[in-house]
């Protein structure tokens, strides 16, 4: 269809708009249902300048759904309705004339709004950085041949290895708990030969500092997964429990400590 | 002015060896007297600043992303090539030297593009050791597969993600160095502007985009690794944030631009569909190993299809023409990117595109299904399996291989792939130009370097599939980290920079001066629709096809456009104290006017066809591309002085010492 009209119903936040954050509800026609969500955004956006209102901010990029950096809940889902796919995947198909859309930015104590739709999601940046990675320099590594991987432990190291970092799982969860992010992380290193070795480490570290950063525990409610893009598996978030627990009952902190390496 | 590309002496072979073995070096507590600034934090930029941090330089990286692994190498798909030969296929160092300079027909730099083939090797084994899922067999090795403009299998890859898996090992590595205190990391900061200090890039104007406070950041070097300008285009498969401005604007400081009409349309993207299109998705390279490229042989069967009364089923198989394998023989559907994507142009102009806006063909994967579901069902010990049952086994096959671009296509059109052939048309892609660098990768500006997409290094005038990977973590895990100590080891002595020198300041008050200026328009017209406007002109007058008068008149409609902008813009919000996305577009498109008017006036220089630059007085009797060697063989970098002067043009002849110019031929 190609003319559709719609209201939206629509988070707006700072600038013009209060501190705290209000619905603002605007109304939009010829609405095709080959636009993406975001594209009928611009278009709307397009409206409002032309009027001399300020746009609606709201973070995108790539738009073919892999960047991570689109971030809205769509009547009540982050993504919007669809499985497995990101709000710049989302097309105005999936849409009724006359329908209301509901859009609000991810609401979560770890992702401040910046302004409308924009979250600010450094607490996984800061996470990584505790402990995300394989440590080593580069020029070090050995021929890429010389360990083999099995086929099924590469297959599970890549559907962890998916996750776009959107945080799609934290807006999903009643307690805002980022428990399939960390573990998704911890299960693709933890998977494969090269990150096994510090694997206990790295799962304490990043537990460690994903609580610092005020994310809430998880209590099974495996939303996180439903509403997940990339269709990433709570099986993860038992991994990251053994490889937790274990680590907790083995892993000596003191190690990293004395002279080191030399 | 004279360009000397630094080349090392000696063998081809030998160069990069003894060159790196006899390189000044910078000793370990001098490192640490030493700020180096990475601008962007794609391939190259994560790479290079990670590599740079463990040797122990302070780094400052930026990016204007809210996050470093948000950058667009994370969107490319197909792969990664390396000489490894693990196929046992005759691949070699030389061999992909080889290909890469063809494919880019003979107008990159012979020794830049032989670094690269050594390189290639250590960067796989630099990924795996990282953590980075590549493709593997049963037997626990890594998988290859085949990629356009080559005949072996040397591309490397992780599903259709390869760049994101790539780019978040190097994010991963990034951030190691991040929380060593090694990198301190700048989210949400664009640079907008390079400063020099005695003729040298010391440092940076970066304008915070939360706030919108320009900050001044000195280092005793700046590296650029901010991609490429597809975006010009309005329309490109790029990223939307994707953006020339910090190579601009170091143009703008003197910094050369090197060969800019060379751009890359990439042949099997899906489809325009409307006016409030944002951006073109890509379908991967890799899908022409197993889908065949067609248009039916009839107009009357074309127009059929694209006013809805017959769709691809109904076409017989001898009223089908697939172009490239009649074209191309040799090749086939694997010819590279610009030859095909000529191709496409070539059968929509003659009436045959079969998409209701006559710009597409078909992309079939029907007899590969019936194919892998013949071979399957024999490994299954079916004998005289129903049609049906192969056809479900092939298609189980193909999703097995391509399963995440197919529900991506049906995601964005509505349509099911594996039963109706995809539509696909082409469209920009990537940007063989961008800032002129020599051997070392830095700039004619002292100090200044430029990494990745955004140099014009290594691709020539066309790139060939899974090679931007290769170039963007060749230059910085294995290039970047050596050359840039050439520079350095004079600066050991060199206090730290005083980012409240009067270079910095005048610096910054330029820089608020143009915001300023942008913000005072007041007119009427949005950013975006600017941008479309600047985008159709490229697209049709400096695209797939260009002649002399199309680009005499796109160069005066470019200059129209940019004097309307500067009146008639309406920029709303305000410059600081908020975060403004309709600021940060009106810098950036502000700049593809002026990089948009520079590559029409090289397109027009250029007076040959070669890679993606095809210029239609200079083509064969057979329509393919007709190079000029005798005049040509040279890089145009250009001088751009503002809006009243003409650019300069300087050249880089190119010196082949190893290959022999022949014409490029995949037939």
């Amino acid at each position: 269809m190609e003319n559709m009209h719609l209201k939206l119903k629509i988070w707006r936040q700072g600038g013009k708009f209060s501190k705290k954050g209000e619905f603002v509800t605007y109304e939009l026609d010829n609405v095709s249902e080959h636009m993406s969500f975001l594209e009928m955004l611009d278009v709307l956006n397009e409206k409002l300048i032309t009027q001399r209102e300020e746009p609606v901010a709201f973070e995108h990029d790539c738009r073919e759904g892999i960047c991570g950096t689109c971030s809205m809940v769509i009547n009540g889902h982050p993504h919007g309705p669809n499985a497995g796919t990101t709000t710049c995947q989302l097309h105005m198909r999936f849409f009724r004339d006359g329908d209301t859309i509901t859009v609000e930015p991810f609401r979560a104590k770890s992702f401040p709004v910046v302004k409308d739709l924009v979250v600010e999601r450094a607490a996984f940046d800061r996470i990584i950085q505790a402990g995300g990675f394989v440590s080593i320099n580069t020029g070090q590594a050995q021929d890429a041949n010389a360990i083999p991987v099995s086929k099924e432990s590469a297959t599970v190291a890549f559907d962890a290895a998916a996750c776009i970092g959107c945080g799609a799982c934290v807006a999903a969860c009643p307690n805002a708990s980022a428990m399939l992010f960390v573990s998704a992380k911890v299960s693709h290193l933890a998977m494969l030969p090269q990150g096994k070795v510090e694997a206990k480490r790295r799962a304490l570290a990043m537990v460690k500092q994903m609580d610092l950063e005020g994310f809430g525990n998880c209590s099974n409610v495996t939303a996180c997964e439903a509403e997940c893009p990339k269709e990433i598996s709570v099986e993860n978030i038992a991994r990251l429990n053994r490889e937790y627990i274990s680590a907790a009952f083995v892993y000596d902190e003191k190690e990293e400590k004395g002279g080191g390496a030399g | 002015m004279a360009l000397n590309g630094k080349v090392p002496a000696g063998n081809l072979t030998e160069k990069w060896t003894k060159y790196r073995a006899s390189m000044p070096l910078v000793a370990p507590n001098n490192k640490r007297r030493l700020d180096i600034i990475v601008v962007g934090s794609g391939l190259a930029g994560a790479a290079a600043a990670a590599s740079l941090g463990e040797l122990g330089y302070n780094v400052k990286c930026f990016t204007f992303h809210d996050s470093p692994r948000r950058a667009h190498s994370i969107a490319a798909q197909g792969g990664i090539n390396a000489a490894k030969n693990y196929r046992n296929d005759g691949d070699s160092t030389y061999r992909l030297f080889y290909d890469t300079i063809k494919g880019g027909d003979y107008r990159a730099r012979e020794a830049n593009v032989y670094r690269l083939a050594e390189v290639s090797a250590s960067i796989i084994d630099q990924a795996v050791a990282q953590g980075v899922p590549f493709a593997r067999e049963y037997g626990g090795l890594l998988d290859n597969r085949s990629f356009g403009g080559v005949q072996v299998s040397r591309t490397f890859y992780a599903r259709g993600q390869t760049g994101q898996q790539l780019l978040i090992g190097a994010y991963q590595s990034l951030s190691r160095q991040i929380s060593l205190g090694s990198v301190e990391m700048y989210n949400r900061h664009e640079m907008l502007d390079v400063v020099l200090v005695d003729g040298k890039a010391r440092g940076i104007i970066a304008r915070n985009l939360l706030t919108g406070e320009l900050e001044r950041h000195a280092a005793h070097a700046v590296v650029l690794a901010t991609g490429g300008y597809g975006n010009v285009f309005y329309l490109s498969t790029n990223a939307m944030m994707c953006n020339v401005t910090a190579a601009w604007r170091s143009v703008r400081r003197g910094a050369l631009m090197a060969n800019p009409c060379f751009t890359q349309i990439h042949p099997t993207c899906i489809p325009v569909s409307g006016d409030y299109q944002s951006k073109l998705t890509l379908m991967s390279e890799s899908l022409r190993n197993d889908g065949r490229v067609w248009v039916p042989k009839k107009q009357e069967d074309a127009a059929a299809i694209r006013s809805g009364h017959k769709n691809a089923l109904d076409i017989p198989e001898e009223d089908r023409d697939y172009f490239l394998e009649r074209r191309y023989p040799a090749f086939g559907n694997l010819v590279p990117r610009d030859v095909a994507s000529r191709a496409a142009k070539i059968a929509c102009d003659e009436g045959l595109g079969v998409a209701p806006t006559g710009l597409a063909v078909y992309l079939d994967f029907s007899a590969a299904i019936e194919r892998y579901g013949r071979s399957k069902a024999g490994v299954m010990g079916l004998h005289n399996p129903e049609h049906k049952k192969v056809i479900e086994l092939g298609q189980n096959v193909v999703e097995e291989k391509y399963g995440n671009l197919f529900a991506m296509y049906e995601k964005i059109t509505g349509e099911n792939p594996y039963v109706m052939p995809m539509k696909i048309y082409p469209a920009v892609h990537y940007t063989m130009g961008g800032l002129w660098v020599d051997y070392n990768l830095e700039t004619n500006i002292p100090g200044l370097f430029a990494a990745g997409e955004c140099n014009f290094s290594d691709h020539g005038a066309n790139r060939l599939g899974a090679s931007a990977l290769m170039q963007g973590l060749a230059d910085g895990y294995f290039v970047l980290p050596y050359t840039i100590g050439n520079f350095l080891s004079n600066d050991i002595r060199t206090p730290k920079f005083d980012p409240n020198s009067a270079e910095f300041l005048q610096a910054e008050a330029d820089v608020k001066g143009r915001i300023d200026q942008l913000m005072g328009v007041q007119g009427k017209q949005s950013v975006e629709s600017f941008h479309r406007r600047l985008g159709k002109i490229m697209w049709e007058k400096c695209g797939m096809a260009r002649n002399a008068e199309g680009l005499t008149a796109a160069r005066r409609q470019i200059q129209e456009l940019r004097e309307e902008f500067y009146k008639d813009v309406f920029v709303p919000g305000s410059a600081t104290g908020d975060y403004n996305p309709e600021l940060e577009k009106a810098l950036r498109v502000a700049d593809f006017f002026e990089m948009g008017e520079l590559m029409v006036v090289d397109a027009l220089n250029r007076e040959e066809s070669c890679g993606g630059h095809f210029r239609e007085e200079h083509q064969t009797e057979e329509g393919e591309a007709l190079r000029d060697d005798a005049n040509f063989a040279y890089v145009a970098a250009w001088a751009y002085n503002g809006w009243d002067t003409d650019p300069v043009l300087n050249k880089e002849e190119l010196v082949f010492e190893n290959v022999e110019l022949k014409s490029r031929s995949y037939k």
